[in-house]
């Protein structure tokens, strides 16, 4: 059963064409890589599928249900959650009010009441633990370290509960040892029932990490397939190395 | 007939001055991401200087430019640099207090140089006028139209076809590649913010030429001003223009068809109708954050 | 060792210290004018405690999401206006009573503040600011051009209460702006502490992640849009009646936006505190300034003067530099054995 479903997707900027009829599909319960040279139109297909942008053709579904014009805040409420290619986290709001803002449901009263509040805090002090990070709580944003942050930014997306995450360059910008962690991580959630799809350049995480993987070459899907598939095809390096 | 034609054509040469003064306003906008709300007060301030050359040595209006220009680039340069410059954080949001409060501190000593009294800018030939279509048309605001045509036309020749102007535009589409390419962003916003008070000083001029005028008629300006480049696009010289000369032709249309009293209203009913049709204005771009 | 509290143990003196604080202060605010009856402290009382609430008002949405309004006078003078036109179409009779129908001034504005904050929400930061002084030189022509509904410039009247004769005058306006203060700071503290604060202050933070991670950007814009609408039209009401006579130069007052603005920057954005140090610095200051330089037109420059001072000198406000600043002495003196969870302490104390 696929959770997420994206059919013909389409978008140009100008001259540009970043995504081209992209048609690809998430099956629930899986660690899906999406990989493609840079400029395939990878972080443009999360921002259509999130919600960023409008797109010129084309669909997705979530859970079976279309998500055209839907704004990235019902996105996420429905139970789409992502990251940024550059961790994105609050500066100003230290780590425990960041696992606080994602909002569940936006209904008036679970946003005056304070009665959730404690369960929620709870909540995210686990999380923060999960992540090792626990003892940032109270550290502003801005003051914490770039991986701390990418941490961080995980660990809030997760406090919704969402099915599917889309994950932008989990690996960039981070050292061997926290990228082991974070691999770990993303598996654990997963075991624990959350789909993931993730754009990823370093090879050796995608191979390790992932069941699935899809190819974006030009804004078109090419290959999909497990891994070791993928990693043969011969499109696919036609792709990578080729013109 | 001919009243509507009138107003018409009246509305174009106002619509001169006011791109003029829209036209800086928003390239210190486009160039340092900024909105001067003291733009208003730079223009007042402009006409109160020639106005004062005018008084003590006699000098005709456009001939006080030759002074006053250079001059109000000078403060404008020296204003950037001692107030502009220092915000780091919160910049937008900052700056519009920093230049509304710069606008308060010139109305402040303006109205107690000059006193709040109204006063106009003379010349001997302001009454000369000629003959077309069945109304008149004074050579002022002729000259006034000339004057702002020229000075606009200088702009956007500097801007499109000489290397400092590239420059500028450079860092008006994305401030980081400009200085990565080895364009001094801090040296060409402070001189753009020179140039664009300068247009206030030439704007000061024909405006204070048209209007009669005290230390309070900023609020007044800047309203329109402000409201102009909204409509055009906030960065886009040509979207200043074109929202000039489509504010001030409705606004005098609507003066000689309606009554005087809703013309100035004309103005903001454009605005809104285009800001929910368009918020980002005839020319201006949908700012997204990097995503 | 044995000498120095502990972390947690001085985090409890600052709460008990703070708590005192606002006792005496309150305590104080309540028997102001039993303590000095003379009608020139308490007209400045009035006023500074207007601003108090304007400050605090305005801060719930510039100071929170980081949306500067410059246009929040409109909200001032509609709230006036309309209050006038109210008592003065229900013919009701001057005194105690027509504080009753604030709230209905509130409401009035409320109407206004949806309207506007729909389409002036449309626009990203540094366009919203452009569009709320629009809108409120819009209002301010209204309110000289619709002269059979406003009285245009010659003016509106309000009635008064002949029965408040001289000392008494200014008191009940004074406890009628009092309590506006205070609903202002109540609801700015509870907004502060729910999540629906934490959204807006996502929203200033980064305005897409928080999109990104559910907040209702639009919605919770738009909400605190007329909060801090209602709060300033409410007031904006009370000072109708107070001056008894309206102006649409002195209702719309440009300078009224700007002061709530200025206030709520000095005494910190964001912060709750922040807008009442602002205004209670400021208010007196300015009221002095204009009756020593008010012809001269020089009382301008004071504005400006202080205007930049607080902006290139102390960027963030008063409370957060001295929550700063006590934060740093606090951990200072306990030594270098600071842990992480007694920072968190001692931030949560330093902030208000």
């Amino acid at each position: 059963m696929s959770l997420l479903e994206v059919s013909d997707l389409s978008k140009r900027f100008g001259g540009v064409v970043a995504v081209d009829s992209c048609s690809l599909s998430v099956p629930a319960g899986t660690i899906t890589g999406l990989i493609g040279p840079n400029g395939s139109g990878k972080t443009t297909v999360f921002n259509l599928v999130t919600g960023f942008i409008a797109p010129d053709g084309g669909e997705v579904h979530f859970k079976a249900r279309s998500l055209a014009g839907m704004g990235p805040d019902r996105i996420y409420a429905l139970g789409i959650g992502r990251t940024f290619q550059l961790a994105r986290i609050f500066p100003r709001l230290t780590a425990l009010e960041n696992m606080l803002v994602p909002v569940r449901r936006a209904g008036l009263k679970a946003l005056l009441s304070r009665g959730e509040w404690g369960h929620e805090k709870e909540r995210a002090m686990e999380m923060l633990a999960f992540m090792d990070i626990s003892q940032v709580a109270g550290t502003l944003g801005g003051a914490l370290s770039y991986g701390q942050r990418k941490l961080l930014e995980l660990a809030a997306v997760m406090m919704a509960g969402p099915e599917l995450v889309l994950l932008d360059e989990p690996a960039g910008g981070v050292n061997p040892a926290l990228l082991e962690r974070i691999a770990e991580r993303i598996r654990e959630l997963n075991r624990q029932g959350t789909t993931f799809l993730l754009v990823e350049h370093n090879m050796g995480f995608v191979m390790n990490l992932c069941h699935e993987v899809v190819v974006l070459h030009q804004g078109h899907a090419i290959a999909k397939g497990n891994p070791r598939e993928v990693r043969e095809n011969p499109a696919v390096l036609d792709a990578y190395l080729g013109t | 007939m001919t009243l509507v034609l009138e107003a018409a054509v009246l509305g174009i040469l106002t619509g001169g001055v006011y791109a003029l003064m829209a036209s800086g306003l928003t390239l210190i906008f486009g160039v340092m991401r900024i909105i001067n709300v003291g733009h208003g007060a730079l223009v007042v301030l402009g006409a109160y200087l020639s106005f004062a050359l005018f008084r003590s040595l006699h000098m005709d209006p456009f001939l006080s430019l030759v002074v006053t220009m250079p001059a109000m680039f000078a403060l404008g340069v020296v204003l950037q640099l001692v107030f502009i410059r220092p915000l780091k954080t919160d910049r937008e949001a900052l700056s519009v207090l920093v230049t509304y409060a710069l606008a308060l501190g010139i109305e402040g000593v303006l109205g107690y140089v000059f006193t709040t009294n109204f006063v106009e800018l003379r010349a001997w030939y302001e009454t000369a006028s000629f003959a077309v279509f069945g109304f008149h048309i004074t050579w002022v605001y002729v000259f006034g139209f000339v004057l702002c045509l020229t000075i606009l036309g200088a702009l956007f020749l500097m801007l499109y076809r000489t290397s400092f102007g590239g420059a500028i535009r450079a860092t008006m589409l994305n401030r980081t590649a400009a200085q990565l390419i080895g364009v001094d962003v801090d040296r060409v916003a402070a001189i753009a913010f020179g140039i664009g008070v300068a247009t206030a000083a030439a704007g000061g001029v024909v405006f204070g030429i048209t209007n009669a005028f005290n230390p309070g008629s900023h609020y007044d300006l800047i309203s329109r001003l402000l409201t102009i480049i909204v409509l055009g696009g906030l960065g886009s010289l040509r979207g200043a223009v074109i929202a000039a000369l489509i504010m001030l032709v409705s606004e005098d249309i609507t003066q000689v068809l309606i009554s005087p009293v809703w013309a100035n209203f004309v103005f903001f009913v454009i605005l809104v109708a285009i800001l929910i049709v368009r918020p980002q204005g005839l020319y201006g771009v949908r700012v997204r954050d990097r995503i | 060792m044995s000498g120095t509290p502990t972390i947690a143990i001085r985090a409890g003196r600052v709460r008990a210290l703070k708590g005192l604080g606002l006792v005496v202060v309150g305590i104080l605010a309540l028997i102001l004018p039993l303590i000095a009856p003379d009608p020139a402290t308490t007209g400045m009382a009035v006023f500074t405690v207007m601003y108090v609430g304007l400050a605090s008002a305005w801060n719930i949405m510039g100071g929170y999401t980081g949306y500067i309004s410059l246009g929040h006078a409109a909200f001032f003078g509609f709230g006036a206006y309309s209050f006038g036109l109210l008592l003065n179409h229900l013919s009701v009779a001057p005194g105690y009573l027509p504080f009753v129908l604030v709230p209905v001034a509130g409401l009035l504005t409320a109407v206004l503040a949806v309207g506007i904050g729909w389409v002036a929400l449309r626009t990203r930061a540094a366009t919203f600011v452009i569009v709320t002084i629009a809108f409120m030189f819009m209002l301010q022509l209204l309110g000289e051009n619709l002269v059979k509904l406003t009285g245009g410039g010659a003016g509106l009247a309000l009635p008064y209460s002949h029965d408040w004769g001289g000392d008494f005058f200014n008191v009940p306006y004074y406890y009628a702006m009092l309590v506006l203060a205070v609903l202002a700071l109540v609801i700015s503290w509870s907004i502060r502490r729910s999540k629906f604060g934490l959204g807006l202050l996502a929203i200033r933070d980064d305005e897409d992640k928080a999109l990104a991670v559910g907040v209702p950007t639009r919605s919770f814009k738009l909400t605190a849009f007329v909060i801090s609408a209602v709060l300033v039209g409410m007031i904006g009401a009370v000072y109708g009646y107070y001056v008894t006579y309206l102006y649409p130069q002195f209702a719309f007052d440009p300078l009224i936006g700007i002061s709530m603005v200025l206030m709520a920057f000095l005494g910190g954005l964001g912060t709750v505190s922040g807008p009442v140090i602002g205004a209670l610095l400021l208010e007196p200051a300015q009221m002095e300034f204009a009756y020593r330089f008010g012809a001269s037109r020089l009382y301008l420059v004071f504005y400006s003067a202080v205007f930049l001072i607080v902006i290139l000198l102390l960027p963030r406000g008063i409370v957060p530099s001295l929550a700063d600043l006590v934060h740093r002495w606090r951990r200072g003196a306990a030594g270098p054995t600071t842990t992480a969870r007694g920072s968190r302490e001692a931030v949560k104390a330093a902030s208000p």
